[in-house]
């Protein structure tokens, strides 16, 4: 390996530098992204502080290999067994699963609801190692508010789902899907003299015409921001709209994906892997509470506070697909859902609600949930069946352009 | 004249301290690594935690000149880089015409030349100013899109720029790089992966003390450590935003400014949009939360009281 024969140059003696390298495949193991690069950088950057205590040791390599700022705990951990004694390291292996997030512990369940989600899973045991939605009882227009941790697994997607997928979206035009930047881009018809431009072409002449250039302002689509319920009232739809957002990933620039039940997952690294197979594959595996409860309101107050002000920027568009039925146990759980629905909407350029529920033309909103949110979202769409991912494009799509 | 950059962790600590800049050690290791490696330092954290003073602290030390980028959407190469002076330009070609002087190659390169070369901030700051390598600070780079960090690339791992007409222009000497962000939006691993990364966490109680006790040295002894007590309390509640070292600074010198010697609960209702800054917070704590923090702060500065007492008295 480079990174190896790389170290042997830089290793002024000692065991150091190998134990480093040690460290860092540990902490790749534990899920943080580690180039060989960063080894090298990491044993120059320890020569250079040179070896003082424990705890120089412990920022210098952290300088290196922390990036982000979720992943300082793993680190933490990790320093603390790797530097102590070399047999704790498979044990602690073992104790990073890589999807763990520790920055964000997850919510405390409260007590016996894991009890509850145990009795719950003995019982269904066996068909839960079926996994056949047929012979599950539909009880998807139900809602609950229990938290029951369930896992996943998607049909494969076939090679013509996925062309068509990708030609609808390629088709499906957002409405105000185009903001204009501060960017320029030349034009004939612009309006702006690009005075770069008409120096250049003047040199292909000699300078003998100088001849007016224009340029315009480049426009891009804003960043997308989803926020997809998948509680067990919308477990019938999660696979297709799971396809939709990775198309959209693939096919979009920054996209980012949340989903929510009764906690909020951030998927959106899983769903840039290009493999929609693999994508879900991730999805499914990072997610806990599929086809739980549903906590809206909670879940909301998660991403604004956590999430809302590093993906809301640059007039970001929120998507949220949810069919808003909250159950929330009194009106406080009501006013904060309204209350984060207000400051969703304040912090981003659009609020596009998708509702798969509103199945009936003579459908009113009579659920509280659904009431308490639609005075905030300023482009309400609805999909009667959300089958396929024609149906939601057709949805989503902007009619008027 | 230039001061030498610090040879070891403890002495960039005690230059930091030397500036009245309260680091923590693992601020100062970062610090010397990026000197000593010659690596741009990438400074994530929130709001008003100090990030862009450390550069105005370093070039102060250093003593090397500062140059500022500071970020917003849609800055571009031209402002931010370098740019031609068109109408210099367009003037020696018609002056090269005049003369009869038309040969192509000769006019492309006269014209394309360092002279009329308008530098912008990153481009300076390849340059030694007055024999110097200055110190570049690019502050809030989360404020531009995603095609200015492209720009960057470059500048920060070679210490050059390319000029398309021109040639590529490197820097003798590197300049030290320091870059904030407040993480409005992520930043791509591709650029994070050329610097040493830090984040600036809110100071604990007793480097916030010191950092107000050497900003606002008039405030009074016991205010401030209830102002400080108050401000780490409030960081425990879930608040939209927490306030920030700046703003705690700012509360102080208010507090002084109203003459106030002790936190009472009109003090803080009427002084409370110095630290929060976002209505929902504000209305959160003027209610009973931010009464019981303060009875909290109260019962606990005088239970440590009764026990320094006892003792020998500290400070």
């Amino acid at each position: 390996m480079n990174a190896a024969a790389s170290i042997e140059k830089t290793a002024t003696g000692g065991r150091l530098p190998e134990n480093i390298l040690y460290f860092a495949r540990t902490l790749r193991d534990a899920g943080l992204k580690l180039g060989p690069s960063s080894v090298v950088d990491a044993v120059r950057a320890v020569e250079a502080a040179g070896l003082g205590d424990r705890d120089d040791l412990y920022w210098t390599l952290h300088c290196v290999f922390v990036t982000r700022k979720e992943d300082h705990p793993v680190f933490d951990e990790a320093f603390k067994l790797f530097w102590r004694s070399r047999d704790l390291v498979e044990k602690m292996i073992s104790m990073f699963s890589p999807m763990a997030n520790p920055s964000e512990p997850a919510e405390k369940p409260k007590a016996g609801q894991s009890r509850v989600a145990e009795a719950l899973f003995q019982d269904n045991g066996e068909k839960e190692t079926q996994e056949k939605p047929e012979l599950e009882i539909d009880a998807s227009f139900s809602m609950s508010a229990k938290e029951v941790l369930r896992e996943k697994d998607f049909a494969q997607m076939s090679a013509a789902e996925l062309a068509h997928a990708r030609s609808e979206i390629q088709n499906l035009r957002l409405p105000v899907d185009r903001i204009k930047t501060r960017r320029f881009r030349p034009s004939n018809k612009g309006n702006v003299f690009d005075a770069r431009a008409v120096m250049r072409k003047s040199m292909s002449t000699g300078g003998d015409l100088i001849l007016p250039s224009f340029k315009e302002p480049r426009t891009v689509q804003p960043p997308l921001v989803v926020l997809a319920d998948i509680s067990g009232s919308m477990s019938q739809y999660s696979r297709v709209f799971l396809h939709f957002l990775h198309a959209l990933t693939d096919k979009r620039k920054r996209v980012h994906t949340f989903l929510f039940g009764t906690r909020l997952t951030n998927i959106t690294r899983a769903l840039r892997n290009k493999d929609p197979d693999e994508a879900l594959d991730d999805v499914a595996d990072q997610v806990v509470d599929w086809e739980g409860g549903t906590r809206i309101g909670a879940t909301l107050h998660e991403f604004n506070r956590q999430w809302g002000r590093r993906v809301l920027g640059q007039g970001a568009v929120v998507l949220l697909i949810t069919d808003g039925l909250e159950r929330a146990a009194d009106e406080d759980e009501m006013a904060q859902l309204a209350k984060e629905m207000e400051r969703l909407q304040k912090s981003c350029r659009r609020l596009i609600w998708l509702n798969p529920l509103l199945r009936f033309d003579g459908f009113e909103p009579r659920a509280a949930g659904v009431r308490t949110m639609l005075p905030f979202v300023d482009d309400f769409r609805t999909v009667h069946s959300l089958n396929s991912l024609g149906d939601i494009c057709a949805a989503l799509g902007d009619n008027k352009r | 004249m230039t001061s030498k950059i610090p040879n070891s962790i403890d002495a960039t600590l005690d230059m930091l301290n030397a500036a009245d800049y309260v680091a923590d050690r693992s601020l100062a290791t970062v610090l010397y690594l990026s000197l000593k490696m010659q690596r741009p330092l990438f400074l994530e954290g929130e709001a008003g935690v100090g990030k862009t003073e450390i550069a105005k602290v370093l070039a102060d030390q250093l003593k090397r000149p500062l140059i500022r980028l500071q970020c917003y959407e849609g800055l571009d190469i031209s402002s931010a880089v370098y740019e031609w002076n068109y109408a210099a330009q367009m003037v020696e070609i018609r002056m090269r015409e005049a003369s009869g002087d038309t040969n192509k190659d000769a006019m492309e390169d006269g014209v394309f030349s360092e002279r009329f070369l308008i530098r912008r901030p990153l481009l300076q700051a390849l340059q030694q100013v007055e024999g110097v390598a200055p110190v570049l600070l690019i502050d809030e780079l989360d404020r531009t899109d995603e095609a200015f960090e492209a720009f960057l690339l470059e500048v920060l791992s070679e210490f050059q720029v390319t000029i398309p007409e021109l040639g590529t222009i490197k820097a003798k000497e590197p300049p030290i790089v320091i870059v904030t962000t407040n993480r409005t939006r992520e930043i791509h691993d591709a650029l994070k992966r050329r610097c040493l990364y830090h984040w600036v966490d809110y100071p604990d109680a007793s480097r916030e003390l010191d950092i107000v006790r050497k900003k606002v040295p008039d405030a009074d002894k016991a205010l401030t450590e209830e102002i400080v007590a108050y401000v780490q309390a409030l960081r425990t509640k879930e608040l939209f935003k927490n306030p920030g070292i700046a703003e705690t600074l700012d509360w102080a010198t208010a507090l002084m400014e109203l003459d106030k010697v002790a936190l009472d609960p009109q003090a803080i209702s009427d002084t409370l949009g110095v630290l929060l800054k976002y209505q929902d917070d504000i209305a959160q704590i003027q209610g009973s939360e931010g009464a019981e923090i303060l009875q909290q702060i109260k019962s606990e500065a005088r239970s440590e009281g009764a026990l320094a007492g006892a003792g020998t008295p500290s400070i």
